[in-house]
This record gives C-alpha cells, sequence and structure tokens, in this order.
C-alpha cells in the first residue's frame, strides 16, 4: 500500500478547493492509498481498515449465502473510510479525468461522514488509532490466554449487531440542561402518556391549557397550571415524587447488559473478557451509520461527482468518457436496486421541489393536477434544502419522506414480481405495481435492521437470562440461533432463554379443513429456545 | 390409488384412532400430489441489491479479491487443527463442509468440497415466499401493471444437444469423486469410525504393487541381516571360516548371489464390498424440511461408505409411500416429491425381496439406512416388525433414522414407539441402530447423527 503520487494529490487539491467553493465542508487532510489485488485481499476481510484486530475467521472463506449484509453491514469494497484523516483507497492505473470523478465522488462521502448526524458519535476520535491500540490488546490478551480470547471475540461477535446504537447516539444530543421542568415533563411524558393513558385530543387540550397558563401569567404559568392539575389529579404529587425515588436505569444493550450484570466476567480471573467485549461493541457501533446511510450516501456522492465534474475545466475533452462511466455507475437497472441510482435522482428531486417552493403545505394543500404541475415560487433554497437533508436524515426517513409518486413515474420505477413458470421451466419477471406506497415498502423492507432482542428481566426468574425478540414481521435465521445463544450462554455464565416466532406447517388441531387459500397464510408461533449446558432446546408457549 | 388408500384408511379408522392421528393421517392423502421430479432447482440467480455495489467495484472497476489456492489449502490444516482444539473446549466445531447435496440430472454444477465457516448472529430471515414466487424487487422502465417484462431460465442452459452416454457418465464420476473427498474429510476430521472388517471378502481383480518377495541378486533395498547369513554360508562352504566364534571379515568372499533384496511385486487384493440401501419415506407429511435432513443425511453417509471401502460400494435406492418402488438414481431418489400414505413395512419388505432374489447377502456386506419422519399407518408395527427381523439375519447394520415434525411432541412417533417396543434395539444394538431428530436439525446434529448410526 503506497500513497498516491504528488501530480495526483495537486488534482486532489485541486478538487478540494472546488468541492468547498460548492459549499461542501470536510476536514484539510485526507490520505489516499494505492491499492492492489493483494492489499484487497488482506483489507476487505478488515472492513478496509489496515489496523483492525487480527481474527481467524478474517482468512477463512466465509458462507455468507445467509443474510449477507445483516451479517456483514460494513461495506467491503467502499473507497473511502470514515477515520481522521479519512482514507481512501485507488487503482493504481486511473487516468488522471477519472481520479478527478472519483475525488469529488470521495470528497462528498466525506462530506457526508462528517455532517451527517448519524456520524456524529464518530467525530471526536480516530478509528484508524484506536483500532490499533484494540488490535494490541487484543494480542496481548492472546499471548496470555491464547485460544480462548478468539473464542470470546467469536461470542461477542454473535451479537455485536445488537448493540444500542441508536441509544449511544442519542446521548450525544441530550442537553446540558433540560428545558423543561422535571415535572413538567413528567407530566406530559409520562403520567398522560403512561399513567392516565388519555386520548389524544385530551392531551393537545393539556397543551394548550399550559401554553394558555403561560400567556396569561408569564412568570407563574406553570404554577397555576400544576394547581389545577393537583385538583384534577390529586394522586400527582405522589406519583411524581414516587418516580423520582426509582432511579431510571440506563437502557442496556445485550454487550452492555453481559458485561455489567454477568458474575462469569466479573471474576477476577475473566475480567480481561470484558475488555474484549469492549472492542468488539465500540467497533460495531462506529460502523452503524455506514449502512443505515447507504442509499443517501452514494446518492449524495454521485450527485455532487456529477455536479462537480461538469464544472471542472481540468478535463475539458473526457465529457464522453465521463457520461460512459458515469451512467454505468447510476443506471437504473431494468429489474434490480442500485443504491447511486435511487439516491442520486431523489436529491435531484428534492432540490428541484425544494427551489420551487413545493415542500410546503401550500402545496401539499392543492389538489388541482394543473396548479400542482404548474407550482414554482422560484424560492432558489433547493441547494440549502438538500444540505439539510443529508445533515438530518438517514435512509429509513429519506426514502419515507420523499418517494413518491411523482418520483416513481417520473423515472417508471416499479415494483417488479418473480414467478415460476413452470411449463416452461422459466423464471418471469413481471411489473406487480407502479404505486408509490408499493415501490417505498419494498424499498424499506430491503433496508438493513436487525432484530430488536430486548432482555426482560422479570421473566428470567433469577435463573435465566432471557431474550425477547421483538416480532417485526420477519422470522430469525434459526440455523443461527444455536451457536449465538451457546456464546452468550458462556459470556453470560448461565443458562439463557429466547422468546421468538417461527413460522411452521400450521398443527394438526389448527389444520382441520384447510382450503387452499389458507394454506397459503404464515402460521407465526411464539416459541422459547433455551440454551442450557450448551445444548438447545425448545418449546411452544 | 385413492381409493385404495381411502379403503386403508377407513380400516384404520374403524380399528380405533385418536382423532389428532386420524386428522395427521387424512391430510396425508388430501390434495393433488402425486410423486414427480420436480423442476431441478428453484432458486434463480440473483440480482442486484440495495446493498451489492461499492465504489471500489463499481466506479474503479476493481474485482473481488481472489485468494490463490494455496494460501487456501496452507489456512486449512491450521483450520482443522483448530476446529479439533475447539471440540476439546467443548464447542462445537465450526468448520463445515462445502454443500454438494444437490446434483444435478446432467447438470453442469460442480461439487467442490471447500471447508468453510460461518458466523453465526442473531439475524432477520426473509419472510417465507410462496414456494413458486421470490421477493418482490425493484425495476425501471416500461411495462403495464401485470405485465411480463422479461424471463429467466430456471436452469442455464445446457450446451450443445443431448448429452450422450460418455458424457453422462463423466458427471455421475465426478460426484462420485467429490463424494469420496467428502468422506474422508468426514472420517479423517469428524472423527467419524472407521469400519470394521466383517468376515466376508470377495475377490476381485484389483492388484497392489509392494515390497514384500525377497529376490537374490538384484532389487530394490537390501535385506542386510538375509544377506550376511547366505556370505556366512558360503564362506563355511568354502572353508574361509575356520573359528565361528571369531570371524575375520576382512578374509570374506562374497558371491554376487549372497546378496537379499526386497523386490517391488504383484499382489492380489481382498477388499470387503458393500451394498448400500437407502430406504426414504416420500410419503406425504415428510413435506419440506424432513426430505432434507434426511436427504442430507444420505448423502453424507453414502460419501463415507464410498471412502470406508474405497469406492468399491454399491449401492440402491428405494422410495417408499404405502408401496414401495425401486429408483435407479440418487438424483431420482433425493428429487421426486412426496405424496400419499406411508406404510414403512412395504420398503422393507421390498429389501429383503431384492436381497433374496439376487441372493446378495452371500457377496456383500450389506447396509440400510432408512429415513423417515416417523409416521406409519402400520401403528404397532405388525408389519413391520417381521420384515425388520428378517433383515437383520443378513444385514451388517440397520440404521434408522426419523426427522421429527417440530408440531408434533418428542419422541412420540409411531416408528419409535413399535421399534422401542418391540425390544429389538436391546437385543441386537450391534446390527440396528435408531436416531431421532428434529426436522430442522443442523449439518452438525445429522453428522452426529451418522455417528450414532454406524459406529
Amino acid at each position: 500500500m503506497e500513497l498516491i503520487d504528488q501530480h495526483t494529490k495537486s488534482i486532489m487539491e485541486g478538487c478540494k478547493e472546488r468541492a468547498r467553493d460548492a459549499g461542501l465542508r470536510f476536514s484539510d487532510e485526507t490520505l489516499e492509498y494505492i491499492v492492489t489485488n493483494r492489499d484487497m485481499l488482506e483489507l476487505h476481510p478488515k472492513v478496509m481498515i489496515p489496523t483492525l484486530y487480527d481474527y481467524w475467521v478474517h482468512d477463512v472463506e466465509v458462507l455468507k449465502e445467509k443474510g449477507k449484509y445483516e451479517l456483514y453491514p460494513y461495506n467491503p469494497y467502499e473507497t473511502v473510510i470514515n477515520t481522521r484523516p479519512p482514507i481512501s483507497f485507488y487503482n493504481d492505473n486511473n487516468p488522471d479525468w477519472l481520479n478527478v470523478m472519483i475525488f469529488y465522488h470521495v470528497l462528498a462521502h466525506i462530506d457526508f461522514f462528517q455532517n451527517n448526524l448519524f456520524f456524529r458519535h464518530t467525530w471526536e476520535y480516530d478509528l484508524t488509532g484506536k483500532a490499533l491500540a484494540d488490535k494490541r490488546l487484543i494480542a496481548r490478551l492472546r499471548s496470555e490466554h491464547g485460544r480462548w480470547v478468539d473464542y470470546v471475540i467469536e461470542f461477542a461477535r454473535s451479537i455485536d449487531n445488537l448493540v444500542g446504537y441508536f441509544d449511544d447516539l442519542s446521548g450525544h444530543f441530550r442537553e446540558e440542561r433540560p428545558r423543561f421542568s422535571r415535572r413538567l415533563d413528567y407530566y406530559f411524558d409520562v403520567f398522560l402518556q403512561s399513567v392516565k393513558r388519555v386520548k389524544t385530543a385530551a392531551y393537545v387540550k393539556e397543551i394548550e391549557r399550559y401554553n394558555q397558563c403561560l400567556r396569561d401569567n408569564p412568570g407563574l404559568g406553570e404554577e397555576t397550571f400544576f394547581a389545577d392539575v393537583v385538583v384534577k389529579h390529586p394522586e400527582f404529587e405522589a406519583v411524581y415524587l414516587k418516580s423520582l425515588t426509582g432511579k431510571k436505569a440506563k437502557r442496556l444493550d445485550l454487550l452492555q447488559f453481559i458485561m455489567e450484570h454477568s458474575e462469569f466476567l466479573n471474576r477476577d480471573e475473566n475480567r480481561w473478557m470484558k475488555g474484549v467485549l469492549e472492542v468488539v461493541r465500540s467497533t460495531s457501533v462506529y460502523f452503524q451509520p455506514q449502512i443505515r446511510t447507504k442509499i443517501m450516501n452514494e446518492g449524495w456522492a454521485s450527485y455532487w461527482h456529477e455536479t462537480l465534474f461538469l464544472t471542472d475545466e481540468r478535463i475539458a475533452g473526457h465529457e464522453v468518457d465521463f457520461a460512459r462511466v458515469h451512467s454505468g455507475v447510476t443506471s437504473l437497472p431494468r429489474v434490480g436496486l442500485n443504491p447511486y441510482a435511487i439516491g442520486m435522482r431523489l436529491f435531484r428531486q428534492i432540490e428541484e421541489m425544494a427551489d420551487k417552493g413545493r415542500i410546503s403545505l401550500d402545496f401539499q394543500r392543492l389538489a388541482d393536477i394543473d396548479s400542482r404541475k404548474n407550482f414554482d415560487r422560484s424560492t432558489g433554497t433547493g441547494r440549502d434544502f438538500i444540505f439539510a437533508v443529508r445533515e438530518n436524515l438517514c435512509d429509513f426517513t429519506f426514502l419515507s419522506t420523499f418517494v413518491d409518486q411523482d418520483f416513481v413515474d417520473r423515472h417508471g420505477l416499479f415494483v417488479a414480481g418473480k414467478r415460476l413458470d413452470r411449463e416452461r421451466m422459466r423464471w418471469q419477471f413481471y411489473v406487480k405495481s407502479r404505486k408509490a406506497e408499493a415501490y417505498r415498502e419494498m424499498l424499506l423492507d430491503a433496508l438493513y435492521h436487525p432484530p430488536k432482542i430486548e432482555i426482560d428481566a422479570n421473566k428470567g426468574g433469577g435463573e435465566y437470562l432471557y431474550l425477547n425478540h421483538v416480532f417485526e414481521g420477519k422470522p430469525l435465521v434459526l440455523d443461527f440461533i444455536a451457536n449465538s445463544l451457546m456464546g452468550i450462554e458462556y459470556l453470560w455464565g448461565g443458562p439463557v432463554k429466547l422468546e421468538t416466532s417461527v413460522a411452521g406447517l400450521p398443527p394438526p388441531e389448527e389444520a382441520v379443513k384447510t382450503t387452499r387459500e389458507e394454506e397459503k397464510k404464515i402460521h407465526w408461533r411464539r416459541f422459547v429456545y433455551t440454551m442450557e449446558n450448551r445444548t438447545l432446546s425448545k418449546t411452544v408457549l | 390409488m385413492k381409493t385404495e388408500l381411502q379403503d386403508i384408511f377407513n380400516r384404520l379408522k374403524a380399528s380405533g384412532l385418536s382423532s389428532e392421528r386420524e386428522e395427521r393421517l387424512a391430510r396425508e392423502f388430501e390434495g393433488e400430489r402425486e410423486h414427480r421430479l420436480p423442476g431441478p432447482q428453484l432458486k434463480a440467480p440473483p440480482l442486484p441489491g440495495l446493498y451489492d455495489a461499492g465504489d471500489l467495484t463499481e466506479i474503479q472497476a476493481m474485482a473481488e479479491p481472489q485468494g490463490s489456492y494455496t494460501t487456501r489449502l496452507r489456512s486449512l490444516d491450521e483450520l482443522l487443527e483448530r476446529d479439533r482444539l475447539r471440540e476439546e473446549d467443548g464447542f462445537p466445531r465450526k468448520i463445515r463442509i462445502g454443500k454438494l447435496i444437490k446434483p444435478g440430472k446432467g447438470g453442469k454444477e460442480k461439487f467442490v468440497v471447500v471447508p468453510t465457516t460461518v458466523e453465526e448472529k442473531l439475524i432477520h430471515d426473509r419472510v417465507p415466499t410462496p414456494p413458486e414466487e421470490e421477493e418482490p424487487m425493484g425495476g425501471a422502465g416500461e411495462g403495464e401493471e401485470g405485465e411480463v417484462i422479461g424471463e429467466q431460465p430456471v436452469r442455464p442452459e445446457k450446451e450443445g444437444g443431448a448429452g450422450t452416454a460418455g458424457h453422462g457418465e463423466g458427471e455421475g464420476h465426478e460426484l462420485e469423486s467429490t463424494a469420496y473427498d467428502l468422506g474422508r474429510i468426514l472420517t479423517e476430521r469428524f472423527n467419524l469410525p472407521n469400519l470394521k472388517e466383517k468376515g466376508k471378502k470377495s475377490s476381485l481383480s484389483h492388484y497392489t504393487y509392494d515390497l514384500t518377495d525377497r529376490n537374490r541378486g538384484f532389487g530394490q533395498i537390501l535385506e542386510k541381516k538375509q544377506t550376511l547369513r547366505r556370505i556366512i554360508e558360503t564362506n563355511i562352504n568354502l572353508g574361509t571360516i575356520d573359528d565361528v566364534s571369531d570371524i575375520d571379515t576382512t578374509r570374506l568372499l562374497i558371491d554376487p548371489r549372497d546378496r537379499v533384496y526386497r523386490i517391488l511385486s504383484r499382489e492380489l487384493e481382498y477388499e470387503s464390498q458393500a451394498l448400500v440401501f437407502f430406504v426414504r419415506d416420500y410419503s406425504g407429511s415428510m413435506e419440506g424440511k424432513a426430505t432434507e435432513v434426511v436427504c442430507s443425511q444420505h448423502v453424507l453417509i453414502y460419501s463415507w461408505l464410498l471412502y470406508q471401502f474405497a469406492r468399491q460400494v454399491e449401492s440402491r435406492f428405494i422410495l417408499h409411500d404405502n408401496d414401495a418402488r425401486e429408483v435407479p438414481d440418487f438424483y431420482t431418489y433425493y428429487n421426486l416429491r412426496v405424496a400419499g400414505g406411508t406404510r414403512v413395512a412395504a420398503a422393507l419388505r421390498l429389501v429383503n425381496e431384492i436381497v433374496e432374489k439376487e441372493s446378495l447377502a452371500r457377496d456383500y456386506n450389506i447396509y440400510v439406512f432408512h429415513g423417515t419422519d416417523g409416521d406409519d399407518w402400520d401403528t404397532n408395527g405388525e408389519e413391520t416388525i417381521p420384515e425388520l427381523r428378517r433383515m437383520l439375519t443378513y444385514a451388517n447394520r440397520v440404521g434408522i433414522t426419523i426427522a421429527e415434525h417440530t408440531y408434533g411432541s418428542s419422541g412420540n412417533t409411531e416408528v419409535e414407539r413399535y421399534l422401542k417396543k418391540s425390544g429389538l434395539l436391546e437385543e441386537r444394538p450391534e446390527l440396528l441402530r435408531l436416531d431421532v431428530m428434529g426436522e430442522d436439525a443442523d449439518e452438525a446434529r445429522v453428522i452426529e447423527g451418522i455417528r450414532r448410526l454406524i459406529s
């Protein structure tokens, strides 16, 4: 792995100036390396982080057929990684004009990493440095504890997709001093919603009453408000005070919970394992935003390499070469999904809509098709708006907010179905739906989404670690349950139960008279898997 | 067929059935199912998904890096050593053997046995789709709703015309050679037991070359002791040795023919020969996973025996529902679809008949492996047990695998019950083995099952 030559570096610096002028914001320093096939072999299992800790599975052919991206949610062939300074990788024989295009693409990625709020937790430190420290820690532990280090890595990795990324992230946005009094927060957030369970209308009415109190009496508004509350709910004060005494436990993800509460790990001779768990956990948390912003990130980068390349005077004469590569990267496949294509087109559409003032209540209220077509306020705020989008959204919010019928129609998008033509032994692709809702649902369904697995302290009976898989319409990969639970059992130091839903044939008693239609229905049933002494058993709930 | 089944069903019903069992039986012959070969693999090649693209591959056109074969081989040994240690440490092995289960009929797939591993996590699976439909995905371009916009053959088109006989043979051989490798891996790495040699031997025109014969004058390896003895003999005859207790070696004369060598020579080899009957229940209740478990176990057993008997294995394939039939090859055996009722006795009887008619017991070590979900319309095994007894008189091993349905209660299938009741399992433990596993058993469990059946 070597750095790019001075000539190419100067091209990069030129790109940085132009990108900055266009409004992108990123750190001054960047590192660009030439990589060979051999380098890639070593780098890609390590998520392109050269200093990541060693682990034997990285050297093996890994089967990924099942849930490839659920298992490895880090993009192994990304050109740029989110480090300080950012590192990017290049083929050694790219022509200059292609490098210009890639540099713009890379700079937009860096801008995204450093400004999108879902990456907030990665802004404070440099991953390569931390990874190197982790790597040394693990190497040292390995010299002391041998292959047991690898077992602990393995077991920790088996649950590293369940890290509480959003909990960690939200910690970065908590204000120093709460904006409202604790009593007020409790009243509106807990008391009305969870204790009293009032209807939405009544809730809104209470908010209005509170605002009215403030307007009537700016100084003592809150006191007046609560005076009435106590009349209406005499028990409020008592409940509130009680809530203060019960210290609210911090929400812990599975790895944190095990680190904190496992007797086994907290024994003196096993304490070193917690270090390994922490390394695995923090590495996983660091990469969480990547896959949750794939479409936006690639769309943003494609938007900018197109915009900036075409205005760059240094590459005059290579427009056709550019067009060929660019259209290849951002073309919409007849069947299949291309994050570059969808993301870029969506950013362009959002910019255009904002420019015309269409992202507004006025436009939403318009029902007349002609008025909608000709609606144009010429606000010129499109650029600013897409910068705000790249700062505040992730793929899920991006797609669910902006994929609408206009977008689907404009680019001729549709949901493609695939069915078997048994007579001719061929798969048939057909247009299943051109509705925006269906298209959006299909996209959202394809997004990365790890299962939600909660620790249920009440159900374990003090004896078991009881995990509850909150069912969201998708089952777990059943083949993986045994080994995952075995790892958890080891780290926890005691038996583990996992409650989850499994699809199956209808059991005999439910299937007395099945018609053909009903046969197609999936029967979900709750099962509890128990891992005890490294053997798995299963009972129906 | 239908009415015949209905008759049996009615008779059973008259003799008294629990309502739950009655429904299960009724379900077996409901619907329009029949045994037929499926359109081989219904899995289509993947299309580009959201997360398949990366900058290096898309924009810079870098190919996915490929490790060379040698680096992989080197890591293989370390890997297997690591795997052995895992077992010592009390964790299940993690190295898996490559999938080779789906032998295509004259298809082009290659079966390469590459040990791999997988990192298990608790992740979402796909929602099961109807059997002949796949998950929807994105598309772009022309086309009305409902319009077919493209097709893809289920299997890649074959080259040229119909395969010749030679062509077909080659493929069969390919399966066999990988199966042989797999058998070796199973034996060596998964510690499957080696087979005990049993009495019967049959001479084959099979030779090996070995340095067992002695020859005077020339050869490959000098036999020093023999040579010395001859030299002394010669010299005593010549009278050059006066006192046997005090020999002056410098005065010895050496005749070239005194030298005794070992020489490479042809040996006739005697080997055991095995005949394996694979028997599979393909009744209606075997739908889905149960069949998969049984078939993959039978592939593994086949591979293991192939290795154990140095390829001297013949196999016969029997399928049964209410009646039994023999099918010509593993492909048909593996792929015929399920339908119909269940009568285990029919299959065992057919095996017994084949063995008798062709008097196979004299020349072969006979193994019978039977896979079922444990359902049998012959509730108490009145027909089955006598056939099984007959079989045990000649078989070297009868292994019965029950892949239990997940919805039933464990250990309560008819086959298991009547086998246990018959006492045969305790009576002839060296001949009859039973293994019961869930239909969702994983590969490790299936291999463990083989160990139970054949150890």
